[in-house]
C-alpha cells in the first residue's frame, strides 16, 4: 500500500507546486459561466431556468481542460514508465491518479459552485440538487475522462481529440444531473437521478481504473 | 469456435474468405437492394395518413437499423482483438468504422428529409435523433482516435478501447435520451404481438434491411482486404500475389526487394 501513498503524495504536491496550472481550470469554470448572463441577458427568470445546465456545461468543459495534464508529466519525464515497471497493481496506480486529479482540478469547482449558484440566481433546493449530484457525477468525469487521456498521452495533439472522445460519453451524466436540478426547482423528488448517477459512478468506478491501465500500458507500447 | 476462427488471425487467410464471399455478398446485395428500393418506393400501398412520404422508410429505417449492428460489429471486432491479439480483428474494426458512420449520417438525414413534412420541422431535439447524433460522434471519435497515432498496432488498440467503452455507453445513452425527451414514433416492426404495418409494406421494407446488410456486407469486405494489402504490402504472399498476373511486370520486380521486411 505504501507505494500507492507515497504516489498520491508525490501527485499531490506536485499539483500545488504548479499553481498556475492548478488555478486554469477554476478560472475557466468562472469565465465560461459568466458568459452566459451577458450572451442571453440577466433575466433572473432566463438564468434561473439555464443555470443548472450552464454549471454542468462548465464543469465538464473545465474538467477537460485539466484532464489533460493527469499523465502528460509523468509520460513526458518518464516517470510513467517507472510506474509501470515497478510491478505495484497498474489499475490502483490509474485510481490513485484519478483521485488527485479529481482532488486538485475538480473539488475546487465544487467549492466555488455557491458563488456561479448565485450568479444564476439558482433557488437553495436546487442549489443543493446541484451540489449532490455535482459530488456524485464529477468523479465520473475524471474516472472516464481517465482512460481517453490514457490512451491519447503519447500523442502531442491530444486537447480536441479529447473533448471528441469524451463529450458524448459524458452526455447521460450531463441529462440526469440537470434533470436532478430541474425536479428539485419544481420541489419534486430527485432520488431517482441521484441513484442512477450513483449506479454509473459504481459501474465506472469498477470498471474504469482497468481499462485506463491497459490503456497506458498501450500508450507506453 | 475458436478453433475455427484461429487461422483467421493470419491475414493471408482472412483475404481469402473476403475474395470468396465478396461475389456473393455483393451480388445478392445489389440485386435486393434494386428490388427492395423499387418495390417499396414504387409498388408499396401508400400509406392512409402519410401518403407518399412514407415511402422514405425504405432507406431510414435500413439505415437506422444498421448503424446500431454495424456499431455493435465494430465494438466485437475490437473485443476479439483486444482479448485474443488478433490483428485482423483491428483491421475488421476500421474498416467497419467509416461505413457505420456513413450509415448513420444517412439516417439522420433521411430523418430530417422525413421529419420536415410530418412533424414540420427539420430537426427535434428527440431522444432516438439526439442518440443517432451521439452515435455519429461515437464512430468519428474512434476514427480520429485511430488516425491520430502513427503506430498502426498501437492505433487499433486504443480505438478498440474507446469502442468498447463507447458499447458500453450505447444503452445508457440510449434510456437516458429515451428518457429525456421523446417525439419519435415507438417501434413498428419488432414488436412481439403482431406488426403494426401491413404485409404489403413490411416485406420490402424488410427486404431493404436485409439489402442494406448484405451491401455493407461488401463494402466491408472490400475495406478489408485493403486495409490488409496497405498494411502487409512487403509481405511475401502480397508480393507473389501482386507479381503472378503481371507476365511483364517489369515495374513491380525493380521495385521488389530481395529481402521481405516484415512489417509490424
Amino acid at each position: 500500500m505504501s507505494p500507492l501513498l507515497a504516489l498520491f503524495k508525490r501527485d499531490l504536491s506536485l499539483a500545488f507546486h504548479q499553481r498556475a496550472e492548478l488555478m486554469q481550470p477554476l478560472i475557466f469554470f468562472t469565465l465560461v459561466t459568466s458568459l452566459f448572463p451577458l450572451a442571453v441577458g440577466p433575466n433572473p427568470a432566463t438564468l434561473q431556468l439555464i443555470g443548472p445546465g450552464v454549471i454542468w456545461v462548465a464543469a465538464i468543459l473545465s474538467s477537460l481542460l485539466g484532464l489533460e495534464r493527469l499523465f502528460r508529466d509523468d509520460f513526458q519525464d518518464g516517470s510513467l514508465e517507472q510506474i509501470l515497471l515497478s510491478g505495484s497493481a497498474l489499475p490502483l496506480v490509474a485510481l490513485v491518479k484519478v483521485l488527485t486529479h479529481w482532488l486538485t482540478s475538480i473539488l475546487p469547482l465544487i467549492i466555488l459552485s455557491p458563488l456561479l449558484a448565485l450568479f444564476l440566481h439558482l433557488s437553495e433546493a436546487m442549489y443543493w440538487a446541484l451540489l449532490a449530484t455535482l459530488i456524485l457525477g464529477t468523479p465520473l468525469l475524471s474516472l472516464i475522462g481517465g482512460i481517453a487521456v490514457a490512451l491519447t498521452v503519447g500523442l502531442n495533439r491530444g486537447g480536441v481529440l479529447l473533448a471528441l472522445l469524451l463529450v458524448p460519453i459524458f452526455i447521460p451524466l450531463l441529462i440526469f444531473a440537470t434533470s436532478a436540478v430541474d425536479a428539485a426547482a419544481l420541489s419534486l423528488p430527485y432520488n431517482a437521478q441521484l441513484a442512477i448517477i450513483g449506479a454509473m459512478l459504481l459501474l465506472a468506478l469498477a470498471l474504469a481504473p482497468f481499462a485506463t491501465a491497459y490503456a497506458l500500458k498501450v500508450s507506453q507500447n | 469456435m475458436w478453433k475455427w476462427l484461429h487461422p483467421y488471425a493470419k491475414t493471408e487467410r482472412s483475404y481469402q474468405l473476403c475474395q470468396t464471399l465478396l461475389p456473393w455478398f455483393s451480388v445478392l446485395g445489389l440485386l435486393s437492394l434494386v428490388v427492395g428500393a423499387i418495390w417499396g418506393l414504387a409498388f408499396a400501398p401508400a400509406d392512409y395518413q402519410q401518403s407518399d412520404a412514407f415511402r422514405i422508410i425504405y432507406i431510414h429505417v435500413p439505415s437506422a437499423i444498421l448503424s446500431k449492428m454495424l456499431y455493435s460489429s465494430m465494438a466485437i471486432a475490437a473485443f476479439i482483438g483486444l482479448v485474443w491479439q488478433v490483428k485482423t480483428a483491428f483491421m475488421a474494426m476500421i474498416a467497419l468504422a467509416p461505413i457505420g458512420a456513413m450509415v448513420t449520417f444517412v439516417s439522420l438525414i433521411t430523418g430530417a428529409v422525413w421529419g420536415k413534412p410530418m412533424w414540420g420541422t427539420w430537426w427535434e431535439w428527440d431522444a432516438r435523433l439526439t442518440s443517432q447524433l451521439i452515435l455519429l460522434f461515437l464512430f468519428f471519435g474512434v476514427m480520429s482516435l485511430y488516425k491520430s497515432f502513427d503506430d498502426q498496432q498501437q492505433a487499433g488498440k486504443a480505438a478498440g478501447v474507446m469502442a468498447i467503452v463507447g458499447v458500453i455507453n450505447l444503452p445508457i445513452i440510449h434510456y437516458s435520451v429515451e428518457w429525456w425527451n421523446t417525439l419519435h414514433q415507438g417501434a413498428t416492426i419488432l414488436k412481439m404481438d403482431k406488426p403494426s404495418m401491413p404485409a404489403e409494406m413490411l416485406w420490402p421494407l424488410l427486404l431493404c434491411i436485409l439489402s442494406w446488410a448484405l451491401v455493407s456486407g461488401a463494402i466491408f469486405l472490400l475495406r478489408l482486404q485493403n486495409e490488409i494489402l496497405r498494411r502487409e504490402i512487403k509481405r511475401p504472399w502480397v508480393l507473389s500475389m501482386v507479381n503472378e498476373p503481371m507476365v511483364s511486370g517489369a515495374a513491380v520486380a525493380t521495385n521488389n526487394p530481395n529481402k521481405h521486411e516484415q512489417v509490424q
